[in-house]
């Protein structure tokens, strides 16, 4: 009981100190939440312009309805992403790493206390966002099934949370790259994921690479459900196989996290610099 | 026989370094023992210091204690538990304070040390009490508890430093030159406070310095480490011993380092 109390303790650590460093660099925070309002504005526009773009007569409403979803979900997946993959990038870049790893917590609590902070603080952009992009344009989500959107995202953030584990890895191991790598893989992921277009529309090889992608299934399987109303019974089989990829891409992500923490420990990369 | 608080067989710890060579040819790795096979035994209630130049091997000695690196080879217990087998018990007997004071720099000393004191699992309202207390004892200001740290001197940054390893009651702390580039005044509040660490928590402490007043000063026995090797042990009186008397006059640990390795201390630095 007590030892439950213990790492719950621990768990919290990383929650408060990630809102913590939210309080501290506040001017960041508020430069990177209008960049990607002004992404999701500029993405949903190519929606609203489209016919003047292509000179025929298109249904608009549905166009940015499709567009928005992708850009908002897809800020929603990333912020769950980065959140996580930051949870080394952090301590390397204030130099607290060997602080931390020297502590008496398990990785699985580390990152418990960081998906906490990852799924809220997901959730509260995503919200802002929305309703400040909602309020630029007409949606109507009258015929949409909320609840089963809300199933579907809970299931592919557990697959994201899986993928962050494994970016955080890379500041592990490259105390100057590292970081920047995550980068490459969040637009690698971006580009196959559906998120702006039908997955079809890409070519056949990387449509083969877009199917091992969680983000796609969620997006695909959320435009179902906030366009087309799509009963939730029919998304449990989706829901299902996010869960489980989910779960099984963060114990890989746990076992690789361990095998590379113990390199590092023995190579000596979890100094300072160097 | 009482279990050492630490005991170190045969720990040999190398590094690969990359050597810079012409910008064709690929970077080579070179071999750096930092570590060869030591052996050491701390007892309880120990003030050991551990007293070599720079690149000697001493912060490698307290990384590996603090299950920050893997030996190569060899074994390290403290009080009977394997660092490496039992690495979550050890976890919890031990704190380290080293030369660079990290910390996150925007948050203040109290933010930081509650963030320790989570990742301890440590309830939060005594734990608040603590850092107050330790850190009024090493003389901090309370105005300053709430201020970010990177408004504060190198001094003053280092005293949180050591609030924080003593924080979680450790039985065994490792300070890593605790009170390097510390002004005069800081040095001995530090100092106070690790013999007080001593004397009122029965705790064991493993002090690295190149500073051999400090090491004459506050342990009870001293390894003198060059090249990664142990190359003397025993009390500062033990070592002077060694050495002796010069024009009458009482050897120096300085002198004693000289006459073992045939160079000054300063001479055998090399950069880091
Ligand atoms: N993480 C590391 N990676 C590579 N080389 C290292 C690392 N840590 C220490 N060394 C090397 O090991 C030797 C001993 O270093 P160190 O233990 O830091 O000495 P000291 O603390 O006595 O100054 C030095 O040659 C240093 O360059
Ligand atoms: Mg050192």
């Amino acid at each position: 009981m007590s030892a439950i109390m213990r790492e719950m303790r621990s768990a919290y650590a990383f929650v408060e100190r990630n809102i913590n460093l939210i309080k501290r660099y506040w001017g960041w925070e508020i430069v990177w939440l209008i960049y990607s309002l002004v992404n999701s504005l500029a993405v949903t526009y190519i929606g609203a312009g489209m016919e003047r773009i292509s000179g025929q007569a298109l249904d608009t409403q549905y166009l940015i309805t499709y567009l928005l979803v992708g850009t908002l979900i897809w800020s929603y997946l990333s912020v769950i992403f980065y959140a996580i993959s930051e949870m080394i990038a952090w301590e390397r870049w204030e130099g607290t790493i060997e602080y931390t790893f020297m502590a008496p917590v398990s990785r699985p609590t580390h990152l418990v206390g960081t998906t906490l902070f990852a799924i809220g603080y997901g959730v509260v952009r995503t919200l802002v966002i929305l309703v400040i992009v909602a309020s630029f344009f007409h949606l109507d989500l009258s015929g949409a099934n909320i609840p089963g959107a809300v199933l579907l995202l809970l299931a592919g953030s557990v697959s994201f949370v899986g993928l962050g584990i494994l970016a955080a890895v890379l500041p592990l191991l490259y105390p100057e790259r590292g970081a920047q790598m995550t980068n490459a893989a969040a637009a690698l992921l971006l580009l196959i994921s559906g998120v702006y277009y039908p997955v079809e529309t890409l070519p056949a090889w990387l449509q083969m690479i877009a199917k091992a992608s969680p983000a796609t299934y969620v997006i695909e399987g959320m435009r179902g459900c906030l366009l087309h109303g799509a009963r939730t019974v029919t998304l449990l089989p989706t829901v299902f196989l996010l869960f489980s990829a989910g779960i099984a891409v963060i114990t890989v992500g746990l076992i690789v996290f361990r095998f590379m923490e113990r390199y590092a420990k023995r190579t000596g990369r979890l100094k300072r610099s160097g | 026989m009482t279990i050492p608080a630490l005991e170190l067989k045969e720990v040999r710890k190398t590094f690969l370094k990359k050597k810079q060579k012409g910008r064709l040819s690929r970077a080579k790795r070179e071999e750096v023992v930092a570590l060869e096979k030591v052996n050491l035994a701390v007892q309880r209630r120990e003030i050991f210091g551990v007293l070599g130049p720079n690149g000697s091997g001493k912060s490698t000695l307290i990384r590996l204690v603090s299950t920050l690196l893997l030996p190569d080879s060899g074994t390290i217990e403290v009080f009977g538990h394997d660092v490496e087998k039992e690495e979550f018990v050890v976890k919890r007997l031990i704190n380290r304070v080293s030369v660079d004071a990290a910390f996150f720099k925007k948050f203040s000393p109290m933010e930081n040390l509650t963030y320790a004191a989570r990742l301890y699992g440590m309830p939060i309202r005594e734990a608040r009490e603590k850092m107050r207390q330790i850190m009024l004892r090493l003389g901090l200001k309370e105005s300053t508890f709430t201020q970010p740290m990177e408004n504060m001197s190198r001094g003053m940054q280092q005293k949180v430093a050591v609030a924080r390893g003593f924080l979680t009651s450790p039985t065994l702390l490792l300070l890593d030159e605790p009170t390097t580039g510390l002004d005069p005044q800081s040095k001995r509040d530090v100092q106070a406070f690790v013999r007080e660490i001593r004397e009122d928590h029965d705790a064991t402490v493993l002090l690295t310095t190149h500073d051999m007043e400090e090491a004459n000063r506050l342990c009870d026995r001293i390894a003198i480490i060059d090249e990664g090797k142990i190359i003397a042990l025993d009390t500062a009186g033990g070592l002077k011993n060694l050495v002796s008397k010069r024009n009458g006059q009482e050897p120096t640990l300085e002198d004693v380092f000289i006459e073992l390795t045939g160079t000054r201390m300063e001479e055998k630095e090399r950069d880091e």
